[in-house]
């Protein structure tokens, strides 16, 4: 065994020094020890890696196991938000897996989320980007954005993605709403999820009536799936592709209305939006608990022996501030051309709705800052309450005034 | 130099669309990649191996 201190114990350290960076202890890692020892809450011995380049490389090596059952909690919480994969969720659940088996549910989905696929949704996501304006105009001179626009529009786009008919989405929205909040206790968290795993059974129930032009349809006829498995995808779908569009829609704008000089530079040149979507994608790497990979054979890997069982935590956020990577990597530059991060991981499990999360960040963010010229924070940037307990980091709320 | 993209390891991720799409499509089926003309003229070399670089599962080669 190695032995060499622990300076992770008990998970991962969930108090910022500053908002939007990584606890400053995984910067002093990366230069002293990028792949270092850690424990996880239930006493597993494990690595945390914060280089980019031992990142990418772990990503990459089919001797690491993305299997669920040989993860571990990343954070001590009271607040349980992180589900138990194997029990709590339905099967289906293919970012957990290994090939071949997450070959047969990724290749069955790839070509839904083409670039081309997602470029063509465009309109439809700006006239819900208009709706969810004209419905925070009508609320006056003031709104909390997470409330008002963020959470709604990404809930909106992936029913509209899936096929959740109308009549469904008011119900999905609220649960959604609920399901992505502070206050909700481990207990809630499982009956919200159970709520929204019945609704998503009533919707693929309807799609075998009544076939319609969308991707549940597909799923429900194309015949690849068990019915377990198809709810299972279809939640995954759904979880992964809107409790991160909605926190990267809030928490991107809290970062451009901190830095008025970046967002000045990005209102005058409207063409900067897609490197500011990279950048900000970049800098604030919302997947704070990181992505785990375990390796299913002992690996020697700068210096240090990975064995067989010890699981790697890939600190994503610290990853992309690599400077070998990214020069002066802590300072948001919204022209940097930030694209290559690892945001979206890497590796066969490569977040499959990318282009979709790309498209749905350019539309929110442009549309934002042309339908409001003085958009601006409603309270002092540090009283924002930051989701430092949630599986996903981004702001609780963002009270916004125009 | 030769693209080279084999359908097999690719996960569909639409990096090298994204990067050079004069260059990369996905196929409408699956998503895998389609190389649109598997010579590169010289100006577009850098930007083929920035692509080869960012493709997550290693299905893309530049050879000779
Ligand atoms: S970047 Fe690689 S994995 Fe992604 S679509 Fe292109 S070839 Fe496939």
């Amino acid at each position: 065994m190695n032995d060499m201190v622990c300076p992770i114990t008990n998970g991962l350290p969930k108090v910022r020094e500053r908002p939007l960076d990584p606890p400053a202890i995984f910067g002093q890692l990366r230069d002293d020890r990028p792949i270092a020892p850690m424990t996880f809450p239930d006493g597993a011995r494990g690595w945390v890696v914060t280089s980019f380049a031992h990142a990418r490389t772990i990503l990459t090596d089919s001797r690491f196991s993305s299997q669920g059952s040989l993860k571990h909690l990343a954070f001590a919480s009271e607040l349980a938000t992180e589900l138990d994969i194997e029990k709590d969720l339905p099967p289906g659940q293919f970012e957990h897996m290994d090939p071949p088996e997450h070959t047969r549910f990724r290749k069955l989905l790839t070509g839904e989320f083409t670039l081309r696929r997602m470029k063509a949704m465009v309109p439809q996501i700006e006239r819900i980007a208009a709706g969810r304006v004209a419905a925070m105009r009508a609320k006056g001179q003031s709104a909390d954005l997470v409330r008002d626009f963020s959470v709604p529009m990404s809930a909106q786009v992936i029913c509209e993605l899936l096929g959740v008919p109308e009549d469904a989405r008011g119900r999905f929205e609220e649960l959604s709403f609920r399901a992505l909040s502070l206050d909700v206790k481990a207990e809630e968290s499982k009956a919200v999820l159970d709520a929204i795993v019945n609704l998503l059974i009533e919707v693929a129930m309807g799609k075998v009536a009544e076939p319609g032009d969308d991707l549940l349809t597909g799923l429900v006829t194309g015949g690849q799936l068990e019915p377990a498995e198809l709810i299972g995808v279809t939640l995954l779908l759904l979880v992964a592709g809107h409790e991160t569009s909605a926190n990267m829609l809030s928490l991107g704008t809290y970062a451009l209305l901190r830095e008025p000089e970046q967002l000045a530079k990005l209102r005058a040149d409207e063409s900067l939006i897609d490197n500011a979507v990279e950048e900000l994608l970049r800098y604030l790497t919302i997947v704070h608990i990181g992505v785990q990979r375990t390796p299913t054979e002992d690996v020697e890997l700068a210096g240090v022996t990975l064995r067989a069982g010890e699981t790697a935590l890939i600190h994503l956020p610290s990853v992309n501030r690599d400077p070998e990577r990214f020069p002066d990597p802590d300072r948001l530059d919204i022209t940097r051309g930030a694209i290559g991060h690892l945001t979206f991981s890497h590796g066969i499990h490569q977040c499959l709705g990318q282009q979709l999360a790309r498209q749905e960040l350019k539309v929110g963010f442009t549309t934002l800052l042309r339908e409001f010229p003085d958009l601006r924070l409603a309270v002092d940037p540090d009283e924002i309450p930051m989701r430092e307990n949630m599986t996903i980091y981004g702001v609780h709320e963002l009270p916004v005034a125009w | 130099m030769v693209i080279e993209a084999d359908p097999e390891l690719c996960v569909g991720s639409g990096m090298c669309a994204l990067t050079v799409p004069d260059l990369f499509d996905q196929s409408q089926d699956d998503g895998t990649v389609v190389v649109l003309r598997p010579v590169p003229a010289d100006p577009e070399l850098d930007d083929v191996r920035d692509a080869v670089r960012r493709c997550p599962s290693g299905a893309l080669k530049l050879t000779d």
